[in-house]
């Protein structure tokens, strides 16, 4: 309950300077809850092909279907734009807009490898008659990895996105806080693909 | 204006009726033991949280009216927000009877347990060394099929079973989702397409209950309700012998047609039925040429068939999928089926493999004793009641007559 | 069967045709009054001018109090829907005797209980409780607003595209016939070949996400924005039950949009996930649903316990008792509400070991539910009691909520579950909750929170005109429902056979058209209410007319654009009531411009393009699809160029409104 002092002081009960809540501060949380609740997404789809891997329906497997050499060359795709990101965050921060924009076109570039590289995959596959159509394996599977592939392919449009933003109103706040958004993304799906390459890929042919 | 007479006719009658349909709470009184100790629990329950249900009514009319803001006599304490007695009270209590009433769950859910054999027949009556008389259901689009394998007769829409016997049903359904109540016997369980689920019950005493389907199942849902001739043994074989002068043969062809969309079905019997049709409608594999799921599973046990899997594919020409309307999805292919590896021959060794029941476990009579239950052996969540087939599929000697 | 087994599609419409279009009495009479009630407000509002002004202070609008009185516009239209579906289906059940097939076929009475159950949750008590939600809790946490304003509106018109979809499935095409959450294979394109459960599916996903980001919004919104001294364990009570239903919603509709995901694919691309076929697996799906589902009835009922909290703290002029068990409980309930979901499906035959832990998780959660109860029993306990209407909605609540309570912990028993699930029981059972629970609370905060939006009361005597018929209503509606689950009768029968039920059937249909007349007085209270705002007895002129305990009663009613010109300062518990206690009389003067949002029509537009894009997915028009999900892109990316988001309230201007509100104060006084 209230003391004596504030009794006397109803301004102590009343903010009379400014109120600022720093700009920001709240996107870069509520950024982060989004980003749990896409994670709660793809838990989903991660459960869905716990229970469905084995479900083959007298079809092919994953040691018929994967071929790890390609995965880990798109994985390492992948890695290595997460960290040319860094890169072009670590310019970001010293305000060098140059360089930010060079290593996020090296992301980009990578992360469309990524992309051709799993459309040719799933090309191969369904051309091979494994498309997924064919059992609750095949289901589970292209659509864990598609929905992946489907954030990176998000996450590039918004790259350019930023590049053309940055390239126009330079480093702004603004644009300083939408890079850092786009960076927890792009890491985010990084650590996702961890998954994915372990649970489905590893598991699956080892 | 017509109808106002009538409705005071009706009205008038009310009182009747209602009196009438107390008598018909079937769930409050029904015929057949495990219902009756479905009941029993029930009432304890309810009675366990009236203990604390009832106070706490009586408590908030008192309340609001002794504090009403016109009584100024009744005391005021603005501040009184915090008491550790009274807290202490309102959680203690009512975790005390969520204890007793979780003891009573835990108990109670394994006693009854659908797929547990029976016990005893009733309160005073010992369960018999007599096998279970069984009976598998398919529940089709929109009536019910029985098959009696013992007797080698199937019916429509109608049940007769014979009284103080345990029963042992099979349950499938051939295209949705369903479930299978028979309110007087025991509660309901799931029939489900590809799954076979198991429910004891018993009749304790004759007459001709209600059973319905109670899981919404699509247009014709409404209609799928049956008879229940529960029977002496003697007025049984009657019904028995009377399916079998009917004639009529349900064979896989003739299944094929039965379960075809239909509503509102008459009753009808069978009086042949082949053997492995049960069998085969769990293992979704009556059309020909299909592969049975217990062959798909051991395969993919093996870990599938590589790509040699691609290309063992048939279009469905007779499937149940297309009879409900255009079953191809708009990006997909045509619907299609996989193609059986067995001979033949290999198919009815299956099937036979299949059909050889489980003798009957019993658990020892100690009343609420953990222990006498019998380990579960399902996993959590998902996957949990595939039925014996999976075992089957797992077990090796099935994988080597593949 | 009305269900085409074989539709040609075209480039243009797709599937959509004239056969399309339902030509059954019942819908077209609907149609023809819908369409002619549209036409007379369109024509309205060009006649009145009155579009502009929708337009730029209310659609456009980021102001969260006005987005909270949209969603609960929303809510009540959306009520009437549900609730016309609601007497239809009684009195389909009260004649379908004696070889009467009723007046509605098995086509049409199929959709209407699945429409029922999809409008009555996701459209009338999401917005409901949403709307409330974005009203009350920055207020109460003395913000200016809530942390993405823009964000909520979107949320709000997405939510709004969903509703459109599912209406528009009465008059074009067909709604799901599968119950309301849709079980594969049932909702499988093999079983249902046409739109309706594509209506489903699209008119979920959209209002979904809206409700997603409302969530993540309203979550940040609590944790960032609240007013300085106000802890966590220093929010009122409302604010901490919206806090748990919002992290409720942020962990369970994502599951609710993936399982959907999942049901599209095997619908559009004939994938596997919930097929009976080639490893598919229906349950599933049964599963993954209710991991949403059973979090998605506490996300409904949480914050009605708040308001029931802010109620009876209020009307019996007294602090709440044991607001930290209380904060607990509900805590506790936000994290069993996860571990529970089985019980929906106990009779598929899981096992009795996993049936009796779920079952008895599911009878924990009366533990801190039934704290609570006793907290306000305690919270009356030495009070004064007013009993004004929110307080009287709140004792109903609390008699008629037991009894639902208690036949849920009679649900959960296994073995009970057996004979009691899916009958008329069960039925009981859930409107009992939600009735009794969720719209009594909601009538409750209706009748609480309206002086502060508007500035007036409601009517006394309609409200409780309207209070009477629906409390008797509904016990007149669903105890029948009790005895005939008893009697073994179970849910979505369309006809009957056995004569003797009859009678019950016709009683819950009494009763049903008690609660219509309740609802009616409740229209008629709103109507006179608004009548008669500017006399005296219904004028709110001191912005707290309850004797109010927390901030949103420090400000105007209706509060200023920017809530409070001053933030406030929170020492403990119960701000406002210590501020009068204190006599920490408002500052009138120096003031200072007021940094704010601007309104922008994104939301609407990327709403509306949304809902395009849904509706040319269940018809199968693929160019329509294709170009409003590139505009929705488009659109998107040309917003982010716009970084003029936000302006600076002047003093002067602030100063103005202030100075307004003392010349009122004074003269209330």
């Amino acid at each position: 309950m209230s003391t004596v002092t504030q009794l006397q002081n109803p301004a102590a009960y009343w903010e009379t300077e400014p109120h600022h809540h720093p700009e920001g501060a709240s996107t870069n949380i509520g950024f982060w809850v989004y980003l749990m609740s896409d994670c709660l997404m793809f838990a989903v789809l991660f459960a869905t092909y716990g229970v469905l891997h084995g479900n083959l329906a007298a079809g092919p497997g994953p040691k018929d279907l994967f071929d790890l050499e390609l995965v880990a060359v798109n994985t390492a795709m992948l890695l290595f734009s997460s960290i040319t990101y860094g890169f072009a965050m670590l310019r970001m921060v010293k305000g060098d807009k140059a360089g930010t924009l060079k290593w996020l076109a090296i992301t980009l570039f990578f992360g469309l490898c990524f992309l051709a590289i799993e459309l040719y995959e799933f090309h191969h596959m369904i051309h091979v008659g494994a498309g997924p159509q064919r059992s609750a394996f095949l289901s589970a599977f292209f659509t864990l990895v598609g929905t992946h592939g489907l954030h990176v392919t998000f996450g590039s449009i918004w790259l350019i996105t930023l590049m053309v933003q940055v390239s126009k109103f330079g480093l702004t706040s603004a644009n300083q806080r939408r890079l850092m958004c786009l960076s927890l993304f792009w890491h985010f799906l990084d650590l996702i693909w961890i998954g994915v390459f372990t649970v489905v890929y590893l598991m699956g042919v080892i | 204006m017509r109808i106002l007479p009538r409705l005071a006719r009706f009205l008038a009658l009310a009182p009747a009726i209602l009196a009438l349909a107390a008598c018909k709470m079937e769930v409050l009184k029904p015929s057949g033991d495990i219902a009756e100790r479905q009941k029993d629990l029930l009432l304890a329950s309810t009675g366990l949280m009236l203990i604390i249900i009832i106070p706490v009514m009586a408590l908030v009319v008192l309340f609001a009216w002794r504090y009403r803001a016109s009584n100024k006599n009744a005391p005021y304490n603005p501040d009184w927000d915090h008491s550790t007695k009274f807290e202490l009270i309102i959680w203690a209590a009512p975790l005390l009877i969520i204890i007793c009433l979780g003891a009573l769950t835990w108990v109670g859910t394994h006693l009854l347990d659908p797929y547990r054999p029976l016990d005893r027949l009733s309160a005073s009556e010992p369960v018999t060394e007599q096998e279970p008389f069984r009976v598998e259901v398919v529940a089709l689009d929109w009536k019910w099929l029985f098959i009696y394998p013992e007797q080698g007769v199937a019916s429509v829409n109608e049940l007769a079973v014979p009284v103080n016997r345990e029963i042992e049903f099979s349950l499938t359904s051939s295209s949705v989702m369903n479930a299978f109540y028979i309110p007087a016997m025991a509660g309901m369980i799931y029939a489900m397409p590809g799954m076979e689920t198991k429910l004891h019950g018993v009749f304790n005493n004759g007459g001709e209950y209600q059973g319905l389907a109670s899981h919404y199942s699509g247009h014709g849902f409404s209609g799928m309700r049956f008879k229940t001739h529960a029977l002496e043994q003697s007025d049984f074989d009657a019904w028995v012998d009377e399916a079998r002068a009917h004639g009529g043969v349900l064979d896989r062809p003739a299944y094929l047609e039965l379960e075809a969309p239909s509503e509102n079905v008459k009753p009808m019997t069978f009086a042949e039925v082949d053997p492995e049709l049960f069998d085969r409608a769990v293992n979704m594999c009556v059309e020909q040429n299909k592969i049975c799921m217990a062959e798909m599973m051991a395969l993919d046990a093996q870990g599938g068939t590589g790509l040699a899997g691609t290309i063992n594919m048939a279009q469905l020409t007779y499937d149940k999928e297309i009879r409900r309307g255009l079953a191809r999805p708009v990006f997909g292919q045509e619907p299609f089926m996989v193609t059986s590896f067995c001979t033949p021959a290999d198919s009815a060794r299956m099937f036979a493999d299949l059909r050889e029941t489980q003798p009957v476990v019993r658990v020892d009579q100690t009343p609420m004793r953990g222990m006498a239950l019998p380990r579960p052996e399902n996993r959590l969540g998902l996957g949990m009641n595939m039925p014996r087939l999976i075992q089957d599929a797992r077990r090796p000697a099935a994988e080597n007559q593949l | 069967m009305a269900i085409p087994t074989n539709v040609e599609t075209t480039f243009l419409l797709g599937r959509l045709n004239f056969d399309a279009i339902p030509k059954e009495p019942i819908v077209l009479a609907t149609f023809v009054v819908v369409a002619i009630g549209g036409v007379a407000l369109v024509a309205a509002l060009t006649k009145f001018k009155l579009w502009g002004y929708l337009w730029n202070e209310w659609f456009t609008s980021v102001d969260h109090k006005k987005i909270g009185i949209m969603y609960m516009i929303l809510g009540l239209i959306m009520f009437v829907r549900g609730f016309a579906d609601a007497i239809m289906m009684r009195a389909q059940q009260a004649i379908a005797f004696n070889g009467s097939e009723g007046y509605l076929n098995a086509h049409h009475y199929d959709q209407i209980f699945t429409a029922h159950g999809v409008i009555m949750i996701f459209f009338v008590a999401m917005p409901f409780v949403t709307g409330l939600m974005n009203y009350v809790v920055p207020l109460q946490i003395g913000a200016r607003d809530v942390s993405f304003p823009f964000l909520n509106n979107f949320s709000f018109w997405m939510t709004v595209g969903g509703a459109v979809i599912v209406m528009a499935s009465l008059f074009v095409g067909e709604f799901a016939q599968t119950g309301w959450l849709a079980f594969p294979p049932l909702s499988g394109i093999a079983y249902s070949p046409w739109v309706g459960v594509d209506y489903y599916i699209w008119g979920l996903q959209i209002a979904g996400v809206g409700t997603t980001l409302s969530g993540i919004n309203l979550m940040v919104t609590i944790l960032k924005m609240r007013a300085p001294g106000m802890t966590m364990m220093k929010m009122p009570v409302f604010t901490w039950t919206s806090f748990c239903t919002n992290i409720l919603i942020v962990a369970s509709f994502p599951v609710l949009t993936m399982t959907l995901i999942l049901l599209t694919l095997d619908r559009y691309l004939g994938t596997n996930f919930f097929t009976n076929d080639l490893g598919g697996s229906p349950m599933m799906y049964i599963n993954l649903i209710w991991i949403w589902g059973h979090p998605e009835v506490y996300i409904l009922i949480l914050p009605l316990f708040g308001v029931f909290s802010e109620v009876t703290s209020t009307f019996s002029g007294k602090r709440l008792f044991g607001y930290t068990s209380m904060v607990y409980a509900t805590v506790c309930i936000t994290v069993l509400s996860y571990l529970v979901w089985l019980h929906h499906f106990f009779t598929m035959g899981s096992g009795a070991s996993v049936n009796s832990f779920f079952g008895i998780t599911t009878m924990i959660i009366s533990i801190p539910t039934g704290a609570k109860l006793f907290n306000w029993l305690f919270t009356m306990y030495h009070g004064r009691v007013r009993f004004e209407l929110p307080m009287m909605w709140t004792i109903a609540f609390m008699l008629t909520f037991t009894i639902g309570g208690m036949t849920g912990v009679l649900l959960a028993v296994p073995p009970a579950d057996f004979v009691l699930h899916n009958s008329l029981f069960l039925i009981a059972h859930f409107h009992n909750v939600i009735i009794g629970g969720v719209l009594f609370g909601l009538f409750a905060a209706i009748n609480f929170w309206w002086p502060k939006a508007f500035g007036f009361k409601l009517n006394v005597f309609w409200g409780k005109v309207s209070f009477w018929c629906w409390v008797i209503g509904f016990w007149l509606a669903f105890m029948p429902l009790y005895i005939l689950g008893l009697m073994g009768v179970t849910r979505r029968m369309r006809v009957f056979d056995d004569p003797s039920l009859q009678i019950w059937f016709i009683i819950a249909a009494l009763g049903a058209v008690l609660i219509a007349a309740g609802i009616g007085a409740m229209f008629v209270q709103f109507g006179i209410s608004i009548w008669k705002r500017n006399e005296p007895e219904y004028r709110d002129v001191t912005g707290d007319p309850w004797n109010g305990r927390t901030l949103e009663w420090a400000t105007s009613s209706p509060p200023p654009s920017y809530n409070f010109a001053f933030t406030p300062v929170v020492h403990g518990l119960d701000a406002w009531a210590e501020m009068k206690e204190a006599g920490a009389a408002r500052p009138k003067a120096d003031y200072i411009p007021i940094h704010m949002p601007r309104y922008t029509g994104t939301g609407v537009i990327l709403a509306g393009l949304s809902t395009i894009c849904g509706m040319a997915l269940i018809w199968y028009i693929w160019w329509l699809a294709i170009v409003s999900f590139l505009g929705i892109i488009a659109y998107s990316i040309y917003h982010t160029f716009n970084y003029d988001r936000d302006y600076y309230v002047p003093a002067e201007e602030v100063s103005a409104v202030e100075k307004a509100r003392d010349l009122q104060l004074a003269q209330g006084a």
